[in-house]
């Protein structure tokens, strides 16, 4: 099974008089168990095609198939409890609730689930435990460093075990060492054979990490080896 | 996720204060001017209220409210001991009289006349001297709040002499009355006293109230009473709603209350709506991010609904808290006699407030209703 499959898929914004075509015809496979880039210029679709993979955005033509799940048929709800179960997300500005402490952050999709936050907790503490947060579960994220907060992140993505995870511009907010650690502790997620790691990014130090690279440019596809 | 929901509301503290500034500000000023509003309509009608031994008050035709009153004839009373149901009936006078003080000074006085038997009427809770005093000839009793505002900064004590219309008069008794919407004193004299005072007029006897037989209806027995006497017979609750509407409708009062509650409920709504909305706009990447991950529409609801619970809550009692605090520390104010917080007051607040919250936070949930999760992915 392959982690994404899209198949003919468009997406146009409309504002107004004015439609932008941000994914054009894209036909596009994501494997599981590999670490795949999509790379490619600011405002090229990058960030419309993870959100339309990941169930976010709805394509206004073309097909999704994600981790087995047809998206296009699913309703609204069903999408919000497919990201919840099957998806991790880690964001370039982190994203984190900044009155939650490290742990309540990392704990947040759990809770979405119905668990407890004192357990979830506990389940985030052990997780950034194995990241080397253990000091810092207590803290609330203006305490923390960008790379410290980005781990956070990555935490989060992984606390509820998910079979993907997406990350978009990781290392942006980051300098070269903190990005370089945290493209490591991505790369041993995505030795994972059942978990597929794609990751959006512009930064041209990382693209090294990548088993799978993607290049787009104007919504469409340039390059994609599995293709 | 009730923990998430309060860490998220106290974790930025000066909005959440200012959120409960603006709840409590609006319950305090529902809470004080409308209670305010309440005890000067009520004061209009004191007198009625407090005479809880009838049942029926009897006047002329054209007596709108009680300080109005037109003087109907004596044999009228009689008429109305002989109707059917009625268990008894006494003379009841109101009315103002100008009282000229030892030092000359003059001073207009609310005069009230009850039955010399009877006492009906009399206000009974004395606190210096004995009411039933009031049955000896030239001798009266004051309300407290008179005397003070006659007499200020003088300890309560019997013997002060007054003079009505050349006529002596003593007071004997100091007595806690109910307040009146003027802050004249209240004389409390009998009604033969009060023939007198005023020997030249011929009617003198404004009211007549009347106690109904158990085994009778009021209204029956107030109909037979204006039948048999052409005279208007209303029940105590009837015709203090008759007093409190005149003046509701009659002067500016009402309408100037009304303005300035209103303003202030607009007010509070206003401080109360837009903080809330700002405190939810200013997440609205966090919610996104929530949504992104796996947060429904439902739960966020939940989430924003404790919340704004949770402020409304400790806002409305502050607000309430401060009315109460502001009713108690003014008791003993002339000004504020009577000044009560009703419990329908505390309910009509309570709703309100409810009404605005509720409002504030289905307008900043559409927001997040509406909030597109793909926002968290924006720079």
């Amino acid at each position: 099974m392959n982690a994404i499959q899209l198949t003919n898929v468009s997406k146009q914004y409309q504002s107004g008089d004015l439609s932008t075509l941000a994914l054009d015809n894209v036909t596009l496979t994501i494997p599981m168990g590999k670490l795949s880039m999509l790379v490619g210029p600011s405002g090229c679709g990058k960030t419309t095609l993870i959100s339309v993979a990941s169930g976010i955005l709805t394509p206004t033509s073309g097909e999704v198939v994600t981790l087995g799940y047809p998206l296009s048929t699913l309703s609204d709800t069903q999408n919000v409890t497919f990201r919840r179960q099957h998806i991790g997300f880690i964001f370039q500005q982190f994203n984190l609730l900044s009155s939650l402490t490290a742990a309540e952050n990392a704990a947040m999709p759990l809770v979405a689930s119905g668990v407890p936050l004192r357990k979830a907790t506990q389940q985030a503490i052990t997780l950034l435990n194995d990241l080397g947060m253990g000091a810092h579960c207590h803290k609330l994220p203006r305490q923390l460093s960008g790379g410290q907060q980005q781990r956070v992140a990555i935490a989060r993505s992984l606390v509820h075990q998910p079979d993907m995870i997406i990350c978009d511009e990781p290392t942006a907010s980051l300098d070269g060492k903190t990005g370089h650690d945290v493209m490591e502790i991505l790369r041993h997620i995505a030795n994972d054979p059942k978990r597929a790691v794609l990751i959006v990014s512009h930064d041209t130090r990382v693209f090294s990490f990548a088993d799978h690279l993607v290049e787009m440019a104007d919504g469409r596809i340039l390059t994609n080896p599995s293709n | 996720m009730w923990a998430v929901a309060l860490k998220m509301l106290l974790g930025d503290k000066a909005k959440y204060f200012g959120l409960v500034f603006g709840v409590t500000f609006a319950s305090l000023l529902m809470g004080q001017q409308v209670s305010v509003f309440i005890s000067l309509m009520t004061r209009t009608a004191g007198l009625i209220f407090d005479l809880t031994e009838a049942d029926i008050w009897v006047m002329d035709q054209r007596v709108r409210y009680i300080d109005e009153a037109e003087p109907i004839r004596d044999i009228d009373l009689s008429v109305v001991r002989s109707i059917q149901g009625v268990e008894w009936a006494v003379p009841f006078y109101k009315g103002v009289a100008t009282v000229r003080q030892p030092n000359g000074l003059s001073q207009v006085v609310v005069l009230v006349g009850v039955d010399d038997i009877s006492l009906v009427g009399l206000a009974t809770d004395t606190i210096l001297g004995n009411a039933t005093v009031i049955t000896q000839p030239q001798t009266a009793m004051m309300d407290k709040n008179g005397y003070k505002f006659m007499w200020p900064n003088t300890p309560f004590e019997i013997g002060k002499e007054l003079e009505i219309n050349d006529n002596r008069l003593v007071i004997n008794a100091i007595c806690n009355a109910a307040p009146t919407l003027t802050t004249y004193p209240t004389l409390y004299v009998s009604y033969s006293t009060v023939t007198q005072l005023f020997p030249q007029s011929r009617n003198k006897l404004p009211f007549i109230v009347v106690k109904v037989a158990k085994s009778e209806s009021v209204q029956d027995v107030a109909n037979r009473i204006q039948k048999e006497t052409g005279l208007q017979a209303l029940s105590r609750i009837e015709f203090a709603w008759r007093s409190i509407n005149y003046f509701a409708t009659r002067t500016g009062i009402p309408i100037n209350f009304g303005i300035t509650v209103f303003l202030g409920v607009l007010i509070g709504a206003a401080i109360t709506a837009q903080t809330f909305y700002l405190f939810i706009v200013e997440n609205l990447k966090q919610f996104a991010a929530m949504k992104a991950f796996g947060f429904t529409n439902s739960q966020l609801f939940q989430l924003v609904a404790f919340q704004a619970l949770f402020v409304g809550v400790i806002g409305y009692s502050l607000g309430m808290g401060l009315t109460a605090l502001f009713i108690r520390s003014v008791s003993n104010v002339p000004a504020f006699r009577g000044l009560t917080l009703h419990w329908q007051v505390v309910a009509g607040a309570a709703t309100m407030i409810a009404l605005i919250i509720l409002v504030s936070i289905l307008v900043s949930l559409l927001k997040v209703f509406r909030a597109d999760p793909a926002m968290v992915f924006r720079g």
